[in-house]
């Protein structure tokens, strides 16, 4: 008897220290967890647009001038406050700094936002920064957003160039392609169930008028049962030839010098 | 580390420096292809003998004239205006000079020359890319005289296909039934000429209602349906050599007679026991086989091109309209479900659509639609036309017309008008007289 009354009283000793030490609020103190940092969702009005721009297109321009930007924006360190595990040690462009440095009290008072933003407007104010400034929290943010859309501004560019060196721009190809669509008579008479494409590569002069013309699947005209196929190919060459000098982009040369057209009347036929 | 750098020379140099631009061109335009056609060059000895022979001052411009109207009717080329050509055929024949035929926007032109050798005409021509520069073709043709108009048939057919990929369909003839008279006591003669209305002939006389001519698409015969003492009677013709032979007389109403693709039967239909259903019949043993067996009306049967496949009409579903089958009769499918109805099925000879007449609300409508009913297009709508009938290549459809008589009963006309897939090349084909359930043979070389 005694000796279950010892079991039982282990084994609810035993329950209480267990739950006693799974619950922290009564051996631990709370943890320190970071302020809450409210957000605001906000409607984007003029007034927090203007002072914004052209904050953001210095900020863009001074990316342009330094080449060390990139790395700026990609190491810079959020504010302790948010990010502790990030040392803030990367020296920002004073500009930046300056801008950075337009302190606000904090404020965690959404109803306050208006007047932040206003200080956004601010940025040329050299004040101090204040690492607990929710409004610096804000400015930060908008830098931040700024430079992201300076890296997807610089992207962009990045992507023109390549553009640039692999394709014409839109409205070039538009141009040629409405020019050579106004050329090009489309024998009637082809299978539209017959593979109907014609390429064509062009050696052109810088005036777009034509050194050069080659069907690159010439082989395929003398094949047995691929008669149509020299009819298409002629058009497509009678086509260029009607529409020279080609309506090519003034500049670039080196680009568009070759070009290759891909004629296809499939399209057309069944339609 | 040296592969390394050859590798990203390898991969990343040839990329930068060789990158084509490529341009995709998915549209193009339809309007007609300038063409120039020099007038046939021929020297004054062959004028003169032409001339007494044929009556014709210069047989060389004649020629070049047939070609450039068949051209322009088709409606894919425009012929440019002589007026402007700046060469002379005899020189244009030896060399053009691309330059001046460049000048007038030609991007094709055909020379030629004419000549008489042997008491027969002699015509070279050829078809030259003004713009690339080079012949493109280069033919000659011997014959008797008489037969200069079908030289520039050929000669159509030749350049035709040479710019469009498909085959010409005027070196072709249409039978047609030609009708005089008014409208409650017409004559019907059958009929025959070229495509483009000239040689015109009469090949019975009247005295018998004839119906339905239809050529074999083989050869030169034609099988039509004629009454002979109220009985209906399928004849066979031959229009080479003029023979004619009755294949069989049928009960009750009889219909459209049309040949099989190889030649070898003929398919129609006829009312036994009250019940009009499709029959074929061989032409060599005249034994007749049954196709359908519905107590509807089943009429109008066509073969497609391989003569796996028959379409006809039938009001099976309660309405006239139009339903495929195999050529045994099996596996009938409707294939026509838009308003109206749909009657006078011909399948295409390039097996991808098939021709009908269609009724709704009063007006009738040429169209076509492809094999499994879809695609509908309705080409013409008029008062009163049907019967199309398809040329060889597939490209254009002949049918007639009739108009309206006035409340005495006049004004009343049939003719043929032809239209092209497109639906926009609509012409009035000249006959002499009115006419009517044309047919449309096959190229005459074959």
């Amino acid at each position: 008897m005694n000796r279950n009354i010892v079991i039982s009283f282990g084994f609810h000793t035993l329950l209480v220290l267990i739950t006693a030490m799974s619950l922290p609020f009564l051996s631990k103190k709370p943890i320190d967890l970071p302020p809450i940092v409210s957000v605001e969702l906000i409607q984007i009005t003029d007034k927090t647009n203007i002072p914004f721009a052209p904050k953001a297109k210095k900020i863009i321009e001074k990316v342009k001038e330094k080449e060390k930007e990139k790395k700026l924006v990609s190491e810079q360190a959020p504010p302790k406050i948010v990010k502790k595990e990030k040392p803030d040690a990367v020296p920002l462009p004073d500009e930046k700094i300056e801008k950075v440095k337009k302190i606000k009290e904090e404020k965690q008072n959404p109803e306050k936002i208006e007047t932040e933003v206003k200080q956004v407007s601010e940025f040329e104010k050299k004040d101090l920064f204040d690492p607990n400034s929710i409004a610096a929290l804000i400015d930060k943010s908008k830098i931040e957003s700024a430079e992201s859309n300076k890296k997807l501004d610089k992207i962009t560019q990045d992507q023109d160039k390549s553009i640039d060196l692999s394709a014409l721009s839109l409205s070039e190809e538009d141009a040629l392609k409405a020019q050579i669509f106004g050329c090009w008579s489309i024998p009637l008479g082809l299978p539209y169930n017959e593979n109907l494409l014609v390429r064509i590569k062009l050696q052109l002069k810088p005036d777009g008028t034509i050194i050069r013309s080659e069907i690159l699947d010439h082989a395929r005209m003398n094949k047995p049962g691929q008669g149509f196929y020299k009819v298409l190919a002629e058009s497509a060459l009678r086509a260029v030839k009607l529409c020279q000098p080609l309506r090519v982009p003034s500049t670039g040369y080196e680009r568009w010098k070759e070009l290759q057209l891909n004629f296809d009347a499939r399209e057309m036929l069944e339609g | 580390m040296l592969f390394r750098y050859l590798f990203f020379l390898l991969i990343l140099f040839p990329i930068k420096t060789f990158a084509l631009i490529e341009v995709d061109i998915t549209r193009g335009n339809l309007n007609p292809l300038p063409i120039a056609v020099s007038p046939l060059s021929i020297d004054e000895d062959s004028k003169k003998s032409f001339n007494q022979i044929l009556k014709k001052k210069n047989i060389g411009s004649e020629i070049s004239s047939v070609v450039e109207n068949n051209l322009k009717k088709s409606g894919l080329f425009n012929p440019l205006n002589k007026d402007a050509f700046l060469q002379k055929p005899e020189i244009a024949n030896l060399k053009p000079r691309f330059e001046d035929w460049n000048l007038i926007k030609a991007q094709a032109l055909i020379t030629g020359k004419v000549k008489f050798v042997d008491e027969k005409l002699r015509v070279e021509f050829r078809l030259w890319d003004v713009l690339a520069g080079k012949e493109m073709m280069a033919l000659a043709f011997t014959t008797v005289p008489s037969n200069w108009r079908r030289v520039g048939h050929i000669i159509t057919d030749k350049v035709y296909e040479r710019l469009t990929g498909e085959k010409g369909y005027f070196d072709t003839r249409i039978i047609y039934v030609s009708e005089e008279g008014p409208k409650t006591n017409r004559v019907k003669k059958l009929a025959i000429m070229d495509q483009d209305g000239f040689n015109n002939k009469f090949l019975t006389l009247g005295n018998e209602l004839v119906l339905t001519p239809r050529f074999s698409p083989t050869n030169q015969m034609v099988t039509y349906l004629s009454y002979f003492r109220n009985l209906p009677r399928v004849y066979l013709l031959d229009i080479e050599t003029g023979m004619q032979e009755v294949v069989g007389d049928f009960p009750g109403m009889t219909f459209a007679p049309r040949f099989s693709p190889d030649g070898k039967k003929i398919i129609m239909s006829f009312a036994k026991d009250g019940n009009s259903d499709i029959y074929t019949m061989d032409l060599e043993n005249r034994i007749v086989e049954r196709v359908t067996n519905h107590p509807s009306i089943d009429t109008s049967p066509s073969f497609s091109p391989n003569g796996k496949k028959i379409t006809f009409n039938s009001d099976r579903s309660g309405y006239q309209q139009i339903y495929i089958m195999d050529s045994n009769g099996k596996n009938v499918k409707r294939i026509s479900f838009g308003n109206g109805l749909y009657g006078t099925p011909v399948w295409s000879p390039r097996g991808d659509l098939i021709a009908f007449t269609k009724l709704h609300k009063g007006k009738f409508y040429i169209g076509v639609m492809r094999t499994d009913g879809t695609g509908e297009r309705l080409l013409t709508e008029n008062f009163y036309q049907e019967a199309p009938s398809w040329s060889p290549n597939g490209r254009v459809l002949i049918f007639y017309r009739e108009t309206k008589t006035n409340s005495k009963g006049e004004g009343f006309s049939a003719k043929l008008w032809s239209i092209d897939l497109t639906g926009y090349n609509e012409k009035l084909v000249e006959t002499e007289t009115d006419a009517s359930d044309p047919s449309w043979s096959s190229l005459l070389g074959n």
